[in-house]
């Protein structure tokens, strides 16, 4: 019984002779795959907090509130089709914020102030 | 060979290595070793299969709950193990690998699902013993996976952790309200948890000594505590819980350990539990047949979905380009 554990979650289920997936195309046409975001309250932006498919825009804001606001988590939602996300890329991760890593002085505590200078 | 020479790969490697050592989180598009997505593929999609076979024990008593007050709860319930496995799958998808894949790794049996829902609900306790001892040990493993190494999984488990303490405690109120009930009632919950105590320790998965595959997970963060460690957290919070209840736990060997500080307890039947997991449980073929059937008859309510929203987005581009 050596192959097995609790890491389901729910209860051990096994470590072998499990696939991972192919990536081989699915059998049928999968409906596009659509990134959530919701904003938990007013005064808060929204933030993202999973995905869904859905075959059409509507449908997505619909699975969105089952799936995603059973208890209130939310007064607004946004869905967007995950294709149409641009992203930065990771591995571009160091020249793409370097710019940010070597100004210091856009930080305030750059900055002296004598002590007796008061509200700064 | 410094790190400025060596190849790109161990490079790579040695970033993922910092990351996991930092108790940073692993984001979706970071590289990571092939093992290491396998591993998170394959215990994110098996927990995503748990939650959705895990509708069916519970769903079972929908239409012959006792009351409208325990109806809806008990639906709310069973939505909210469809919803877990939503979250599931959406994290297991960021690995790179599609959810109708998934699907199909579940309903052909490639890919398996926790053994305690192979286990029958024969009356309307095991809804409360579910919740209480089930979702109760479901609590204890998914607690430390809020801190898992991989991001999505560890925001997954966060909103599924918040949901499971209602599980727990809607089921412990079943079966407080059954033992102030009539003695048939009391000897019912007994009986469930009799049934259900055994099959609650086998989810932490075997000892120690024979989970090999514990060491690599925890090295990389994936798995916060061993099956043992988890199975005695749950064995120590369930005796108080079990002594408010008025219950006996079904086990011989359980006595309070001074020295130790803990509970010691018995085994349970580790045959019992490979035969559920090979596919012999009690109820394995009819969740398999179900969950098959579920999929096949929802075919036509895809398609025709499918087919609205090629029509609809016709439509669309006919209103604009006329």
């Amino acid at each position: 019984m050596s192959n097995l554990s609790a890491e389901g979650g729910h209860g051990a289920v096994p470590l072998e002779g499990v696939p991972t997936g192919q990536g081989v195309p699915a059998p049928e046409p999968e409906w596009p795959l659509y990134e959530v975001f919701v904003r938990g309250k007013r005064g808060l932006n929204h933030v993202h907090v999973g995905s869904l498919h859905a075959a059409d825009d509507r449908m997505a804001l619909l699975h969105a509130r089952d799936v995603y606001t059973r208890r209130n988590e939310g007064v607004s939602i946004w869905v967007v089709r995950a294709d149409a996300i641009t992203a930065s890329s990771p591995d571009e991760k160091d020249p793409m914020f370097a710019p940010s890593g070597d100004k210091v002085y856009r930080h305030p505590t750059f900055y002296d102030i004598p002590d007796n200078v008061p509200h700064m | 060979m410094t790190l400025t020479e060596a190849a790109p790969d161990e490079a790579l490697e040695a970033h993922f290595e910092a990351t996991i050592a930092r108790n940073d989180r692993i984001e979706p598009r970071d590289w990571m070793p092939e093992g290491y997505r396998k591993t998170l593929v394959r215990q994110i999609a098996q927990h995503a299969h748990s939650e959705i076979i895990g509708m069916q024990p519970e769903g079972n008593w929908i239409t012959r709950a006792p009351s409208l007050r325990r109806k809806a709860i008990l639906l709310a319930k069973v939505q909210d193990e469809a919803g877990h496995g939503l979250y599931l799958y959406s994290a297991a998808e960021t690995l790179g690998v599609s959810r109708l894949e998934l699907t199909e790794m579940l309903i052909s049996g490639r890919q398996k699902y926790s053994s305690i829902f192979n286990y029958p609900t024969l009356s309307y306790a095991d809804v409360g013993a579910i919740g209480w001892l089930v979702d109760g040990a479901a609590i204890c493993n998914q607690v430390p996976l809020c801190r898992t190494s991989y991001g999505p999984y560890g925001r997954a488990m966060i909103r599924v952790c918040k949901e499971e303490s209602f599980h727990q405690r809607q089921g412990y109120e079943l079966l407080t309200t059954m033992m102030r009930g009539t003695d048939e009632q009391r000897a019912m919950v007994q009986e469930s948890i009799d049934r259900f105590w055994w099959p609650a320790l086998m989810m932490f998965g075997p000892p120690d000594a024979d989970s090999p595959n514990t060491a690599q997970s925890m090295a990389w963060g994936i798995k916060r505590n061993t099956n043992d460690e988890l199975r005695q957290k749950f064995v120590d919070m369930s005796v108080p819980q079990a002594e408010a209840l008025g219950v006996t736990l079904p086990d011989p060997e359980l006595v309070w350990n001074e020295e130790r500080g803990h509970h010691d307890f018995g085994q349970p039947d580790w045959e019992e539990f490979m035969q559920g997991v090979k596919g012999n449980g009690p109820c394995n073929a009819q969740r398999m047949a179900h969950r098959r059937r579920a999929h096949e008859d929802g075919a036509w309510v895809r398609e025709a979905a499918t087919a609205y929203a090629a029509k609809q987005r016709a439509a669309k581009q006919g209103e604009t380009s006329a």
